[in-house]
């Protein structure tokens, strides 16, 4: 299974080498998308975890024994219409039709329920009118 | 013989706010509706426009004199360089500079995240930019070094002058490889996985005067907001291409070098852009009014998309390695429905120019000149045309034999 988690640790969990854990002892691929560590050590990294499903529940207990919090992460897809310019680029890779291009008028919109958050959209845009927002709290 | 009107007659009814003004869209159902000699009556102006990535571009700025004065020799903005090998406190920006900090592609691909282009979006904005300077010192420009923050309004002159804008007409961009590539036309998918284009077809400004009938040296254009003008023919300007019966071509031909003044200018049509794996640009805003001097000229402003073709041409091996791929030809329409068909494959399309702001760009200019805000202007010279028979030139392959080494970074033997 694979799944996308936010971890948020204190400064004694930062020191524990958690990453090297979950690969060795437990056979997960990790990839890391997101980490913020602040001054005190303490912080917050949002990865992605892909492993059997036995495996990702014992690498999941063993961040939890810690004190290590994990969370589903969410994310969404932000559309800034301020910053697009109309070009319609975008909307030839979305997959869902999420970003679609009118044909009559030529314009874009964006439906955030259609979103699969799949990040197609993301390399593409050359206004970077289109940003990936983690949605997750203020580190511990 | 036919009806025909003059530059000055045209500009009498614009002063007099009487001129019919129409743009290079909604001459199409105008034609349809009164027929060519009835709408080339009619109708004085049709305007056009196209809103892209023109990474020819850039802008001259005079900042005035520190004191003490510099001769400026490396100068940045933002920590974008700009050119000085021109006088002390002259420089010119181009849109596709980079920071020396930028990683490139070295992480590939590359993000490109903030260039020349964005530089002179956020000036025109009004925006702070930080300045610096350094200079070797002379006696009548003591200053070695110089480091503050100027917007738009502390320097002297600030002048666009883009030497190609506005290609007539552009070829589509597809990947016949196994990998995705990362071009100036954005990201291609492998194996014929998406067709990318430019242009903004049936509005752009050379594909509604083909023959460069009525644009020419000295025409005054909306540029990037405020009132612009042709200054030259563009950099490959290169017009004695294969054309279709309507006379526009069918590569990309003509070009225009246009110029104006920043300081009117407006940062909704001056916009830095970044091309993943390729670089940083900008995106210009162009229009041109087409006098309708005759019904000739009116017939090539009523070109529409279904009468426009471009050359399919291959990004992985075709365009880098100059090799002859034939992949046919793309019509502007089915271009813009979505999806064309190459090789019996439907394949996305993917656009790169903004159809949605060259509507509004040919809209803009439309009121402006309805308004006797903008007068229309004869040129002072033609382009060169198809007769013209300017060849198009690759740099040559010459083995210097001497042995001097002019430039250290090239490396020795
Ligand atoms: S993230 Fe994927 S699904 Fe969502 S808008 Fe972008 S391309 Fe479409
Ligand atoms: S690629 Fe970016 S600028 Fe172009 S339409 Fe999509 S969001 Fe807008």
């Amino acid at each position: 299974m694979k799944n996308r988690i936010v971890l948020y640790f204190s400064a004694a969990q930062s020191e524990q080498p958690i990453i090297y854990q979950l690969v060795k002892e437990y056979d997960l691929v990790v990839n890391i998308l997101k980490a913020n560590i602040n001054p005190q050590k303490e912080g917050l990294m949002v990865m992605e975890l892909t492993g059997d499903k036995d495996n990702y529940e014992s690498g999941i207990n063993y961040l939890s024994g810690l004190g290590v919090s994990c969370e589903p992460l969410s994310q969404t897809v932000m559309w800034d219409e301020a910053l697009c310019i109309q070009c319609g680029a975008c909307a030839s890779f979305c997959p869902t039709e999420a970003l679609f291009m009118d044909r009559e008028s030529m314009e874009v919109s964006f439906d955030n329920s259609k979103c699969v958050v799949c990040g197609m959209c993301l390399e593409c845009c050359p206004t970077r009118a289109i940003n990936l927002h983690f949605d997750i709290r203020e580190a511990m | 013989m036919s009806y025909t009107k003059t530059y000055e007659e045209i500009n009498e009814k614009i002063k007099k706010g009487q001129a019919v003004v129409v743009t290079a869209e909604e001459v199409i159902d105008i034609v349809k509706e009164k027929g060519y000699a009835q709408a080339a009556r009619e109708i004085d102006v049709v305007t056009t426009g196209t809103f892209g990535p023109m990474c020819s571009s850039g802008a001259f700025i005079n900042f005035g004199h520190s004191n003490p004065r510099i001769k400026m020799k490396k100068v940045w903005l933002n920590g974008v360089e700009a050119y000085t090998g021109i006088a002390a406190v002259d420089v010119y920006l181009g849109a596709g500079q980079l920071p020396e900090s930028d990683p490139e592609n070295k992480v590939y691909p590359g993000r490109f995240s903030y260039g020349g282009g964005h530089v002179i979006q956020d000036l025109v904005a009004g925006k702070e930019i930080r300045l610096e300077a350094v200079a070797y010192g002379t006696d009548c420009y003591p200053n070695r070094k110089l480091e503050t923050i100027i917007t738009l309004d502390d320097v002297n002159e600030a002048f666009m002058f883009n030497p190609r804008n506005a290609y007539q007409n552009y070829n589509c961009a597809v990947n016949l490889g196994d990998r995705p590539l990362y071009t100036y036309m954005g990201i291609l998918r492998p194996r014929l996985g998406n067709a990318a284009y430019s242009t903004s077809g049936q509005l752009s400004p050379l594909l509604n005067d083909p023959h460069y009938k009525t644009i020419g040296i000295g025409t005054r254009i909306f540029l990037g907001g405020g009132i612009g003008y042709v200054a030259w023919n563009g950099t490959q300007h290169h017009p004695n291409v294969s054309r279709g019966e309507n006379g526009v071509p069918q590569t990309p031909a003509g070009t225009l070098s246009v110029i104006g003044d920043l300081k009117q200018m407006d940062p909704n049509w001056l916009v830095g852009l970044s091309y993943i794996g390729y670089g940083a640009t900008m995106a210009v805003g162009i229009g041109i009014p087409i006098p309708i001097l005759d019904e000739e000229i009116l017939h090539y402003t009523a070109v529409k998309d279904e009468d426009i073709y471009c050359p399919i041409v291959d990004f992985f091996e075709g365009y880098p390695y100059k090799k002859d791929i034939d992949l046919g030809l793309a019509n502007f329409k089915e271009l813009k429905s979505g999806r064309i068909n190459i090789n019996g494959k439907q394949v996305v399309t993917t656009p790169q120019s903004s159809y949605p702001r060259a509507k509004k760009i040919a809209s803009i200019l439309k009121d402006w000149i309805a308004n006797g805000k903008f007068e229309i202007s004869q040129p002072v010279q033609m382009l060169p045309g198809a007769d013209a028979n300017i060849d198009f030139k690759s740099i040559p392959d010459r083995r210097p034999v001497n042995g001097i080494i002019f430039n250290s970074r090239m490396g020795g033997k």
